[in-house]
């Protein structure tokens, strides 16, 4: 039985010069008590169909042509009735829980509000139902949280709270932007398992817009595909996944990191130019080339780092330890992984070999040398520029008053102070080549380039100092999954030439399972164990591992 | 303090008693121990203790301020909300475009200017002075005799001007601001009338910022209302102080200093109580999320 029937949907961003389709007639049905998965990459326009069907378009967007069927109901006739609906039949959920919520209003306040909105209920009643609710979404000691404010709840329990504000009102659809995507693995699988409850216990029909294949292989009935404003493809899950029909949703699907075998390099279907092979081996030649020794390059040994120690306290017992007694090593020229859930330490460590952070007890050792003793800033410089960091965030680790070429001649003329003009362009065009950028790139600023540009930019800058230890943290966590396919594979083109050793940081199992040969497990700042990845995922031997693979959404499970 | 035909056994004898002979670490320690007793010693020029002139003035200038504050909070965060929601439109344009010449025309041109227009032209408004004052034993205050209430209505504006339209730009670009964020929207979809998203859920948050930069800037006001209190004749601290910077009567430099830094700290203090209270995310700082 269709329940809400989308015709012919299209929104117009009305621009200066042009209009933007941001959705171009776009057919979608979901039927009740089904989960409609919508998938697309960043720019597709799902967000815009989803927001498109309350009329919720950030100006200067409009919904140029189409109606919206809910039921019987049109409720695109006029704007106004749209409101009516909104909240009381249609139900919405935003991506990020720590800014969906009003930080000064209670979450007792904003139950009632909205409850009463809707409701020709008295705050009494109002009250009790709110209670009801967020018992219902799994809130624990309902009674006394419901007077708490927003900054009181963790990401997980926030989420439930606005999927109870979501609901309060009995909506028959509900419209999930991204509901997990800001959520650790283990509270993702939770959030996930509330949905799929309540689409069954009061028969939703809910809208799933999410970029995460896995998500959607383990929740979604049916799956609709977008790219830049047209449906691409509609069907079952696992018709979708297992057998797609168009070229885009096969280049969607093969960028997905596999969660139960490792490939050697990620299938590009789509890839823009073809001609680019005899890329990587322009640095190769400058490249002073290390071969690779066996031995272990980077030594960690009880490493422990904790925050609010200051001059006066010093390890007090309150402290948080964000890293607690680590030891590991990495070999010469290994890709060496390290995973956990947010605020598990792994970024802390990271920053600890880069040498941004002190150590509060331990040490590092960089080719058998104590790093975490050297005073001299000479000393250190010599190892600054044989360990380089790519951050996540391609969009704030570049400065933008800068040309590209200026990023990456800083850190060349800093370990390099003679070198001539000539020389330095010459080396910074075959960096900007070896990651797949033309020459012409060097001459423009930053946000010119799109996210995974940005990345191959923070790249280049990093090999500018012909690192032996590469430490990424997250490089991948902010880019679209065929992007991200792309970045991966130059990474480990690049590793393979120049005899990288990478430290490969990231919450993302699959994506590790790709990229390194041995994996570090880390939880609440401890070490939970380290082992070769295929033993990692075949036997798992901590409990917290094993729980963490349970629950990574696994888009092999459609095969199932 | 001294005329023509003071002998100069006088003057010296003055200079005595009044311990301008002693080195300048003994008259600064004396000064020091003085002040932190509230004695300032006596005007050189009124031959009157500072503390009591100071005592006197002070409800001119505290009136004036207080007055000039509410206006500009008041005004300025109305016109704040309004031209924040309604982006567009002539009268947002008129306000922007007016609050800009607030911020850039300085204080004693545009009192010059008002009492042009409305005391020399329409005759409405006296030029100068408090009108008449109600004696109440502690405090004089001007509000209770319509001469009072008519003469404050020139330099509290004059006075609130700069300060209205800072708070009228801070207020527009915090609702703007606010008006884009996740959880507005979210209360939107959950069908939130218009009213009660930008009065209820956007203003309370877009003021929490408006009360910190008010709260220093009412000590702003305290220290613009010499300039003002100079044009309009307004016998308040500030115009004290200036007449004290004219003869270099020191005590009387010194007091307002004083008083001025005193109240600065105090408004401070206050702000941040107020703050604490208002921003749920400071107030419980000692509990962490559970659950």
């Amino acid at each position: 039985m269709t329940f809400l029937k989308i015709n012919n949907l299209s929104v117009d961003y009305q621009m200066r010069k042009e209009t933007v389709n941001a959705a171009k007639n776009v057919n979608i049905e979901v039927n009740k008590g089904e989960i409609l998965g919508l998938v697309g990459e960043s720019g597709s326009g799902k967000s815009t169909v989803g927001n498109a069907i309350i009329n919720l378009i950030d100006e200067p967007g409009k919904v140029s042509s189409g109606s919206v069927i809910l039921g019987d109901l049109n409720i695109h006739e006029n704007s106004e009735s749209i409101v009516k609906y909104r909240g009381n039949k249609i139900g919405l959920i935003f991506q990020d829980p720590q800014t969906s919520l009003n930080p000064i209003l209670t979450v007792g306040e904003q139950l009632i509000e909205t409850i009463q909105t809707h409701l020709k209920l008295s705050k009494e009643e109002a009250k009790n139902k709110s209670l009801n609710l967020l018992k219902e979404v799994g809130i624990k000691d309902a009674e006394t949280r419901f007077d708490n404010y927003p900054h009181q709840f963790s990401g997980g329990m926030r989420q439930r709270v606005v999927i109870s504000l979501a609901l309060c009102c009995e909506p028959e659809l509900l419209i999930a932007d991204e509901p997990t995507t800001a959520l650790d693995v283990s509270i993702q699988s939770q959030i996930l398992e509330l949905i799929k409850k309540l689409t069954k216990e009061r028969n939703l029909a809910v809208i799933l817009i999410t970029h995460d294949m896995g998500v959607i292989a383990e929740t979604a009935d049916r799956v609709a595909v977008m790219k830049s404003g047209n449906l691409v493809e509609i069907g079952e899950t696992k018709e979708i996944l297992t057998k797609p029909q168009e070229n885009y949703t096969k280049s969607l699907v093969s960028s997905v990191p596999p969660t139960n075998k490792k490939i050697s390099r990620f299938v590009i279907v789509e890839k823009e130019n073809s001609d680019k092979k005899e890329n990587n081996i322009k640095i190769l030649n400058r490249w002073t080339k290390k071969v690779i020794i066996d031995q272990d390059l980077v030594q960690i040994k009880n490493l422990s780092k904790s925050f609010d120690d200051n001059f006066f306290t010093e390890s007090s017992k309150n402290s948080v330890m964000a890293v607690n007694d680590v030891s590991f090593d990495i070999k010469e020229g290994e890709s060496f992984g390290l995973v956990g859930e947010s605020g598990s330490g792994k970024s802390t460590i990271a920053k600890m070999i880069v040498n941004l952070f002190k150590p509060s007890s331990g040490n590092i050792f960089f080719d058998n040398v104590c790093i975490t003793k050297i005073k001299q800033r000479s000393e250190l410089m010599k190892f600054r520029k044989q360990i380089q960091m790519i951050f996540q965030d391609p969009y704030s680790s570049l400065n933008g008053r800068l040309k590209v070429k200026d990023i990456i001649a800083e850190p060349i003329t800093l370990h390099n102070p003679s070198i001539s003009n000539i020389d330095l362009n010459n080396y910074i065009y075959d960096l900007l080549e070896s990651v797949e950028l033309t020459q012409k790139s060097a001459d423009r600023y930053p946000h010119e380039f799109s996210g995974g540009q940005r990345q191959r930019i923070s790249i280049a800058r990093a090999l500018a100092t012909q690192p032996r230890l590469l430490v990424c943290d997250e490089p991948t966590s902010a880019l679209d999954v065929s992007i991200q396919a792309q970045i991966l594979n130059l990474l480990k083109d690049l590793q393979e030439q120049l005899n990288l050793t990478i430290l490969f940081i990231s919450h993302d199992l699959p994506v590790v399972r790709q990229m390194c040969d041995r994996i570090g497990v880390l939880k609440d700042g401890k070490l939970c164990e380290v082992s070769n990845t295929e033993d990692l995922f075949l036997k798992p031997d901590h409990e917290y591992t094993k729980e963490l693979l349970r629950l990574m959404p696994k888009i092999e499970s459609i095969y199932n | 303090m001294v005329g023509e035909e003071t002998s100069d056994e006088e003057r010296a004898e003055l200079r005595e008693t009044l311990g301008l002979m002693d080195p300048i670490h003994v008259q600064f320690s004396r000064f020091i121990v003085n002040a932190s007793k509230g004695e300032f010693g006596i005007s050189y020029q009124l031959r009157r203790p500072v503390s009591e002139l100071i005592v006197e003035r002070l409800p001119a200038t505290i009136e004036l301020v207080v007055i000039s504050a509410l206006i500009a909070l008041i005004t300025g965060t109305l016109l704040g909300v309004y031209t924040g929601i309604n982006r567009k439109g002539f009268l947002s344009d008129f306000v922007l475009a007016v609050s800009l010449l607030g911020v850039s025309l300085p204080t004693f041109v545009i009192g010059i200017l008002f009492i042009y227009l409305f005391a020399v032209i329409l005759g409405i408004l006296p030029s100068f002075g408090r009108g008449e004052v109600v004696d109440l034993g502690f405090w004089t205050t001007g509000f209770l005799t319509v001469s009072g209430l008519k003469a404050i209505i020139l330099p509290s504006v004059t006075l609130s001007l700069f300060q209205m339209t800072y708070i009228i730009r801070l207020v527009r670009a915090e609702m703007m601001e606010i008006l884009q964020t996740d959880y507005i929207k979210f209360a939107r979809a959950r069908g939130i009338s218009e009213n009660s998203i930008k009065y209820k859920h956007a203003l309370k948050n877009g003021l929490i910022p408006v009360i910190t930069i008010a709260g220093i800037n009412i000590g702003t006001l305290i220290a613009f209302s010499i300039i003002t209190e100079t044009v309009f004749q307004w016998p308040g601290m500030g115009f004290l102080f200036i007449q004290a910077v004219q003869f270099v009567d020191i005590p009387i430099m010194s007091a307002y200093l004083v008083f001025i830094a005193f109240v600065f700290v105090m408004i401070n203090f206050i702000v941040d109580i107020l703050y604490y209270l208002i921003d749920p995310r400071i107030r419980v700082k000692g509990d962490t999320a559970s659950g």
